[in-house]
């Protein structure tokens, strides 16, 4: 580890959510410049053409700006929900610049100030935005350098930046900063020939810990999240809600509510909403309201689910295929068949979908805890019929996301109401309709048939994927004949469902893992040695030994009764191998974590602390889908609607972890979501090696660990 | 007229009309601004909305105002003073303990609750006293950590 202490004990506070409107943002400015626009044209400049062309902007102003007082405001679209970009961008930026750390301030996802942005979602920020950002950085700097350089009547060459201080290399007394230098200038100048980024040997704050830039805030209560903002005026809004999926409003009688003191209410075609002041009285009032509805629902619950998607009218798509698989089949000497069923899971962050909508003049103007503020902002335009200049976003702190809030209903009805009544409205979820409207992570169906020639090499693997998403559903082991197709089919679930952290992933890895781990026991391998000799990648090889070191592994076969598993994975660029010890209770059927130890190769690691700190919360979020994470439903009914009947990980359960980030100076790939791939994998086969039961479905309930035990008695 | 009562917030005597059917957790967060203090889950099930009421860790969501006339209570904006950090929230910044932060105040609130009684806890008692306060983004390793630092400096 390059240097795994905190680099240092200040670092700069940042808060996206500081109140900026148009004159605000003026202000924040100061009276500095812009480098190359006029105050005034940067707002309907750059940036706000970039979000209207729905690309990323070439212009680099639109990322960051210089200050009289030296701050540098970096803008980005995309939003902080913890995964620590508030952080690590600042270190990208300031390194890249040659600036103070301190000097970086954050602006993200404003859809009228950020330069355009999809959404933050497939841990794409340092890898995908992360090269325009510092491309963009990269022509400030030479340009800075270059007009620093005039000023100080020398040439480019002969300076040096550092701290945000042009100086003449041999005479340090001769400078100008960032700030003196941009005050009152009005330059537009771009470079013909785009500075390279610097190289990884250059980098003096890349590649250093810091602590969370929001961690002082956050401790103290003052992040603003979207439920915290207050307007004079603001009215809470309940909206009646089906009580299943497949239910449609045929009649809402409001009169009883209407009686209530303070209530107004708001409808439009289906939307039918109580407001008050007090979100209490609304909640209140919305009992009150009698409402009709005509059913049609899918006849299909969690346990009928799987026997329906594998029925279900399909399309087919071969994802991949070399060699063949009859040919595959008459070279192996043992052939392994299996079928892994997952559950649909929700991504219950601790915040419920919440939005603040309002009108400034003719705009609608709404803060939401969305994922993809530009997302949000084209479907409330579409929505109202409005064009994308009359509705901004703008995304506070989120309280997790996951990719549950890559779905923004909630920012729409606020939006709609707000357009209605002309007056701020607050909609923020209860938690039951968090669960209800949530886009859970899809149950799915795996078919694997795989074969072993004599030797202990995998001569057959055929992948059979349902409705999981094809996302690390290809092998990642050197086979000859191979082949990985995935079935999706739109309206198979009766319910929305979408992208959970590493979409399709934790499926595919857990089906993968474990039928490697019952090829492995079968023939009689060590399951770590069984893995090296079918890998030809030597970065999984790599993150496998180091877990392995890491862990202290000792080679036996499985089952062992140690209660070790092992598996590993490729997700947003990054290689991850776990491995971890469980002791299983035979007789109520509880699994206990004892250990979880974790390598990853990300490439280039921006801030190590944080991206372990990253691991640390994919193993223990991992736990969840494992063990005990599973919607309950009946039809369109979604019997989960809290957490006391849906368990996520708790105290108890925190097993001791290790983590180790391989040093890699290699382009920078995604931290957010891969070390939580392997844990259904990795715990189901530690399950088998402490009592040979194999687990076929996750989550491995103490009901379902127990009739895999029976079976093996 | 409204009943009004009266009870100590953050250190001030503070007075509110009774309403009925108000919890504490929203005249906290809408009549006196104090937003730090979350809205969760309504239930008491996860902790976001964790208070200090009279010396003792309760879940504000779950608190009738009349139950509040006369008591003294504590929410996460009044663990600072003067801008220094309470020994809980120092620990919890320097042990990371966090991510998203929306938890973190419930956290925060409920480990000074627990140390409040248990000044020196043992990892157990932490865990068990912790055990019912949610965190999605899986922070617990460093709270566990953050609350066995606190809970050295800490002088109740």
């Amino acid at each position: 580890m390059k240097d795994n202490k905190y680099y240092r004990d200040e670092v700069p506070e940042n808060n996206p959510t500081f109140e900026v409107d148009r004159r605000d943002f003026v202000k924040l400015l100061g009276g500095g410049l812009f480098i190359y626009f006029q105050l005034g044209s940067f707002l309907t400049g750059v940036a706000a053409e970039a979000a209207q062309q729905r690309s990323l902007p070439k212009d680099y102003n639109a990322f960051i700006h210089i200050s009289e007082d030296g701050t540098v405001t970096c803008l980005v679209g995309k939003i902080e929900m913890g995964q620590g970009i508030i952080t690590s961008f600042p270190q990208m930026v300031a390194d890249e610049l040659d600036a103070p750390l301190e000097s970086i301030k954050m602006i993200m996802g404003d859809t009228e100030l950020c330069p355009y942005d999809a959404g933050t979602w497939g841990s794409l920020s340092t890898r995908q935005l992360g090269p325009s950002l510092l491309a963009a950085v990269a022509e400030a700097r030479g340009v800075l350098l270059s007009l620093g350089a005039e000023n100080l009547g020398a040439t480019p060459e002969e300076c040096s930046i550092e701290n945000g201080v042009i100086f003449i290399k041999n005479n340090k007394n001769k400078k100008v900063s960032f700030g003196q230098l941009t005050k009152g200038k009005k330059i537009e100048k771009y470079l013909d020939v785009k500075p390279k980024i610097k190289d990884f040997s250059e980098f003096k704050i890349r590649g250093k810990s810091f602590r969370h830039a929001d961690g002082v805030i956050k401790v103290k209560g003052e992040a603003m999240y979207s439920g915290d903002f207050k307007m004079p005026g603001m009215l809470y809004a309940k909206i009646l809600r089906p009580p299943s999926h497949g239910a449609t409003l045929v009649k809402a009688d409001t009169s009883e509510a209407e009686k209530m003191e303070g209530i107004s209410i708001a409808r439009d075609k289906e939307l039918v909403a109580v407001l008050h002041r007090d979100i209490e009285k609304a909640e209140a009032a919305l009992a009150k309201v009698k409402a009709e509805y005509k059913f049609d629902e899918m006849k299909v619950d969690d346990q009928t689910v799987f026997k329906h998607m594998l029925e279900f009218p399909s399309d087919a798509k071969v994802v991949k295929s070399s060699g063949d698989i009859a040919t595959g089949k008459s070279a192996s000497d043992q052939i392994f068949e299996s079928e892994f069923h997952n559950s649909y899971v929700a991504h219950a962050a601790m915040e419920t979908h919440t939005a603040l909508g309002f009108m400034e003049g003719d705009k609608v103007v709404v803060r939401a805890s969305t994922q993809t503020p530009f997302g949000t902002q084209d479907g409330i335009a579409r929505e109202l019929g409005l064009g994308l200049d009359k509705v901004r976003v703008i995304p506070p702190f989120l309280g997790g996301g996951f990719g549950g809030k890559t779905m923004f209903r909630q920012a729409i009805e606020a939006a709609r109401l707000t357009k209605i009544t002309g007056k701020p409205i607050m909609v923020l979820w209860t938690r039951k309709e968090a669960f209800f409207y949530d886009n859970f992570r899809p149950a799915a169906v795996i078919k694997i048939t795989s074969g072993t020639d004599k030797s202990g090499k995998i001569s057959l693997w055929d992948y059979h994927e349902y409705f999981a998403g094809a996302r690390g559903s290809d092998t990642i082991y050197d086979v000859p004949n191979a082949k990985t197709t995935s079935y999706s089919a739109k309206d198979v679930h009766p319910f929305l469902t979408g992208a959970w952290r590493a979409p399709g992933n934790n499926t595919n890895t857990f089906a993968r893992e474990s039928q490697i781990e019952m090829m492995a026991a079968k023939i009689g391998t060590d399951p770590l040695d069984f893995r090296l000799k079918n890998l030809k990648d030597e970065r999984m090889i790599g993150v496998l030994k180091a877990v392995a070191e890491l862990f202290g592994w000792s080679p036996a076969k499985s089952p062992s009764g140690r209660g070790y598993g092992i598996a590993c994975g490729f997700d947003a660029g990054s290689y991850v191998a776990h491995i971890a010890e469980v002791k299983v209770d035979q007789t109520t059927g509880k699994i206990q974590v004892v250990r979880v130890a974790c390598a990853q190769d990300m490439g280039y690691c921006i801030n190590p602390e944080g991206s372990i700190i990253q691991m640390e919360g994919c193993i223990t979020m991992g736990m969840g889908y494992a063990l005990t994470e599973e919607v309950k439903f009946t039809g369109g009914d979604i019997h989960t609607a809290n957490f006391g009947t849906y368990q996520l990980p708790q105290f108890s359960w925190v097993p001791k972890i290790q983590t180790k980030i391989l040093e890699k100076n290699e382009a920078p790939q995604g931290g957010g979501e891969p070390a939580i791939i392997c844990m259904g994998g990795v715990l189901a086969n530690a399950v088998f090696d402490a009592c040979g039961a194999r687990l076929y479905q996750l989550p491995m309930t103490p009901e379902r660990v127990l009739g895999a035990i029976a079976k093996v008695k | 007229m409204a009943e009004i009562i009266q009870f100590e917030l953050n250190g001030k005597k503070v007075e509110i009309p009774l309403e009925k059917g108000q919890t504490l957790l929203w005249v906290l967060r809408d009549n006196f601004n104090l937003t730090g203090t979350k809205y969760g889950c309504g239930e008491g099930y996860c902790g976001a909305c964790t208070v200090i009421i009279n010396g003792e860790a309760v879940r504000s969501c779950g608190i009738a105002m009349e139950d509040v006339a006369g008591k003294k209570i504590t929410t996460i904006e009044g663990m600072s003073v003067n801008g220094k950090l309470h020994p809980v929230q120092q620990a919890f910044v320097d042990h990371d303990a966090l991510q998203c932060g929306f938890c973190t105040p419930g956290m925060i609130m409920n480990a000074y609750g627990l140390l409040l009684k248990t000044p020196h806890p043992s990892r157990e008692q932490i865990i068990e006293g912790m055990e019912d306060n949610l965190c999605r983004c899986g922070a617990h390793v460093r709270i566990i950590e953050a609350i066995e630092s606190a809970s050295k400096v800490l002088k109740v």
